[in-house]
């Protein structure tokens, strides 16, 4: 079965490159690397790896660890420590686990910070928790740029300019001082090289779901997708041979006429095409998917999977304008994006993907996507004329995880979209008579 | 033989069933309180919706009669009173040996003392019960076993002494589930001769009794006819009810809905969403409706619908049972009120009382403090019910706003309470808009459900008749 090895390989590439990286941290005090704390949304994957320098995602930790089951504990551990029931829940986790050793993903110890890196300021919260790591790792370098939201929808000259010098002034010389390495362009350069193929390697994976059926889910299997290029191997050859293998497989599916994998194997039916916006939820992971999955629904396209990087409208970074590139890749982030563009690009999505209704997950711990969500529902509703949907749970505290009231919301929108579905069909029908 | 489509709903507080016709008229609906397992609550929720069906079958026959003259009128409003009263009693009086059986296992030494004064409120309120559907209007006032039986019983407990106050409230608390949840069988026709007996006694008595000016002339005018021509109503009445009882209400498809639904015996495509049932049911008997507001006992939703009834969007509580019908019954819980005697209470306020927390919980306590330092029971009550709505209004705005026509349905909506608040603040915030409240608005999920069962597909529009030829084809 040539399409289950190609799946594998994939998959296996994933894996090892994940376990690369956390071998590398578990051994960054002997080899002498140096480890930068940093969040998805607005990275400089690129210019952490010119000063060589390992990353670590918290966010991303502690989804892991709300896949593995283990956030509960942390949670309840960091509320301990006097973290109000509505602080993030990703912050808690995370503190959590490090106040339980800081184990890792992979049961391994993660270092201590060198450099706390903060390259996106939308997300409040972001501050506040670099701040709460601040005290808990006193030799840590705070790094922190201010990052100017897209208030008017678009990046000026003078917000360009306010970014590089921060990235001038501000960024490099810290890595330079904490790493003991001299910046050296040219490297950056051959890596942003890199980025910019991964790049454009995603934006086409993404983009095969314009098939019926989709071969991929954008979504549940989207956040796997979207691994690489977010926790540091942006700027890699690995993850350039990623996402060319990854592509190759989807498109043998296509060839093939085949829908999405799931945990059960592969969709027979694809009954429903869905746009989604919101993070999802880990806890339940793979019972929140089941509930689409099982009503032959697929997602054809979502918000979240742009966390690291919105691609979709050709921006790219560009080995030509290094810093440049860099700073408007941060003010790029999906959650810097204001309202109307969000909406825009939304939209855009429903036509190009030809869905037939959008959902809204509002996620109870994060301002950064919750703020607009109704609004932005609202107008897609009226301007695109789809069915929209609005389900609520949490990122990593299982606690606001109703599986029952969650699967009552989708059948009955799976219901709508359905009625709405033999209406039209209907409709046509007797329009041709 | 005519076809019949059955919709149930079953909720969290009370469970309905409706029966159509083949044109989408609804000639039979049931409803029951059991908090039995679901299966019962939907048998016993269906079994009385054939009993009314049976009435509304025997009274579109005799339909002629039934406009022209008011002894027909009178004496079928009458019979299925004391049809309500016939089926009652005999739960009652499973009741009655359930009680007695309770008293008798008991630990109590005084056991013999509450065994006398339990036979005594047994003796009080078995004719008051029968007095009030006899001779008033008990069977039209939608009360439950339960509410009827409890709102006596309790007061009768409240005059025997405070030694006995216990035992005979836990006596009632053990007794009163199980009988509630037992499955009757009634034989229709023989219930029905019953009833028509009564009834003659009941027409025969009334030849003394006078006038006084205290009801509207159509009473008197109904009363008299009735009075003087009942052994005519009678006669033709028995011309139909053999072939009433013997017609068979087929019921050729059925649709569960409600949040019982997924544990119904039914097949998966028989089992719709409570969302486009209460959507589909508001839209087929107010067909302008644009958005819909459902008050049920354990959510609240908010629904958009287009011209055709097909929901739009929604938006639903369930976080927390604050703004739904359950916070009602906590609150008459609290204030040891029934539920059918808050909204009233509540309109008779001066004024609201600011009622700061939305939680059920909190309410609860809030409210002690509040009696405690002396405001008024309605004054607190109103500020209840405000409340309610007003979280059912934020709902409305998460979901678009009301769009005319809007219509409002589910339990709730028979709280006059709810329905002051509901128009005050629809008509503050969205101005004057078409408000539709039907006296079925309980039954509206189920009637949904029961439409949904005759296109027997997915979906439908009720006006439409051509989509349905062509999937029924």
């Amino acid at each position: 079965m040539s399409k289950e090895v190609q799946k594998e390989k994939s998959m296996i590439l994933q894996k090892e490159m994940i376990e690369g990286l956390f071998n590398d941290l578990s051994t960054a005090k002997e080899t002498g690397k140096k480890v930068c704390y940093t969040f998805v949304p607005g990275n400089l994957s690129e210019l952490i790896r010119t000063f060589d320098m390992l990353p670590v995602y918290p966010e991303i930790n502690a989804l892991q660890s709300a896949m593995r089951k283990k956030s509960a504990a942390y949670i309840k551990e960091a509320e301990r420590h006097a973290h109000s029931e509505d602080v993030c829940t990703y912050v808690k986790c995370d503190v959590g686990m490090m106040m339980k050793g800081n184990i890792g993903p992979t049961g391994q110890v993660i270092p201590e910070p060198d450099i706390l890196l903060l390259s996106y300021t939308g997300c409040f919260t972001f501050m506040k928790w670099f701040e709460t790591l601040k005290r808990e790792y006193p030799n840590a370098k705070v790094i922190m740029i201010h990052t100017p939201y897209q208030e008017n929808g678009r990046i000026t000259p003078e917000m360009l300019e306010y970014m590089i010098e921060q990235l001038k002034v501000e960024v490099i010389p810290q890595m330079e001082a904490v790493t003991g390495i001299k910046f050296d362009e040219g490297k950056l350069k051959r890596i942003l090289a890199l980025s910019k193929e991964a790049e454009d390697w995603i934006t086409k994976i993404f983009d095969t779901t314009k098939n019926k059926p989709s071969p991929i889910d954008a979504y549940f299997a989207g956040v796997y997708y979207i691994g690489p290029i977010n926790i540091g191997f942006r700027g890699t050859q690995e993850a350039v041979e990623y996402y060319k293998e990854l592509y190759s497989e989807i498109q043998e599916r296509v060839r093939l006429g085949l829908g999405p994998i799931t945990p059960e194997g592969e969709m027979k039916e694809e009954k429903y095409r869905l746009v989604v916006e919101g993070p999802p939820n880990w806890t339940n992971f793979r019972e929140f998917w089941k509930i689409f999955y099982d009503m032959g629904a697929v997602i054809v396209a979502s918000s979240y999977t742009k966390v690291g990087g919105v691609y979709d409208l050709g921006w790219r970074h560009d080995p030509d304008r290094p810093l440049e590139s860099l700073a408007e890749y941060c003010m790029n982030c999906y959650t810097n994006m204001n309202i109307p563009q969000r909406i825009d690009l939304l939209s855009k999505y429903i036509r190009d993907y030809d869905a037939d209704g959008y959902i809204t997950n509002s996620i109870k711990s994060c301002n950064s996507f919750s703020a607009g969500q109704l609004a932005m529902m609202r107008e897609i509703e009226d301007r695109m004329e789809v069915p929209v949907g609005f389900i609520e749970s949490d990122l990593v505290d299982p606690r606001y995880f109703s599986y029952s009231n969650i699967k009552n919301r989708l059948e009955s929108y799976f219901q709508m979209l359905e009625q709405r579905k033999i209406i039209h069909s209907t409709e046509k029908v007797l329009a041709h008579e | 033989m005519n076809k019949y489509y059955l919709g149930i709903d079953l909720g969290s507080t009370t469970s309905k069933a409706v029966i159509i016709n083949e044109k989408d008229e609804i000639i039979g609906r049931g409803i029951t309180n059991t908090r039995a397992n679901y299966k019962v609550a939907a048998d016993i929720a269906r079994e009385e919706a054939i009993y009314d069906a049976r009435f509304t079958l025997l009274a579109n026959r005799i339909k002629q009669d039934m406009d022209s003259k008011p002894e027909f009128k009178r004496y079928m409003t009458d019979i299925r009173a004391v049809f309500q009263y016939r089926q009652f009693k005999r739960r009652m009086d499973r009741l009655e040996t359930v009680l007695q059986k309770t008293v008798a296992e008991f630990p109590y030494p005084n056991k013999a003392a509450v065994k006398e004064k339990l036979n005594e409120i047994i003796e009080t309120i078995r004719p008051q019960i029968r007095h009030g559907f006899i001779n008033e209007d008990l069977g039209s006032k939608n009360q439950f076993f339960r509410d009827i039986v409890s709102e006596r019983y309790n007061a009768e407990v409240e005059t025997k002494g405070k030694s006995l106050y216990e035992p005979l409230m836990l006596a009632f608390d053990k007794s009163i589930t199980p009988v509630e949840n037992e499955m009757m069988q009634f034989n229709f026709k023989e219930l029905v001769f019953e009833s028509m007996k009564i009834l003659d006694e009941k027409y025969r008595g009334l030849a003394d009794q006078q006038e006084d000016g205290s009801k509207e002339d159509w009473y008197y005018a109904e009363l008299n006819a009735v009075k003087n021509n009942y052994k005519n109503v009678e006669y033709t009445l028995r011309q139909h009810i053999e072939d009433i009882v013997g017609e068979e209400i087929h019921i050729s498809k059925m649709v569960g809905t409600g949040y019982g639904r997924a544990l119904l015996p039914f097949p998966e495509d028989c089992i719709k969403s409570e969302i486009l049932c209460h959507a589909f049911g508001a839209h087929a008997i107010f067909p302008n409706t644009r958005t819909v507001l459902d008050i049920g006992g354990q959510d609240t939703k908010a629904i958009q619908v287009d011209s055709h009834g097909l929901v739009t969007s929604f938006h639903m509580n369930d976080r927390c049972a604050a703004g739904c019908g359950r916070y009602l019954g906590y609150i008459a819980d609290e204030f040891g009120l029934s539920l059918n005697e808050l909204g009233p209470e509540a309109m008779s306020a001066t004024r609201e009382t600011t009622i700061c927390s939305t939680c059920t919980v909190f309410a609860g306590a809030e409210v002690k403090e509040l009696l405690h330092n002396g405001e008024a029971r309605p004054n607190i009550l109103a500020g209840l019910h405000k409340a309610i709505v007003q979280r059912a209004m934020s709902l409305i705005a998460r979901s678009g706003g009301i769009k005319n026509e809007f219509t409002f349905t589910g339990g709730v909506a028979r709280n006059q309470a709810v329905l002051k608040y509901v128009r005050q603040m629809v008509t503050d915030s969205y101005g004057e808009v078409t408000m539709n409240i039907h006296t079925d608005s309980i039954f509206m999920g189920a009637l949904g459900g029961a439409m949904f069962a005759r296109r027997n597909i997915s979906a439908d529009l009720p006006m439409a008749s051509k989509t349905a030829e062509l999937v029924e084809d």
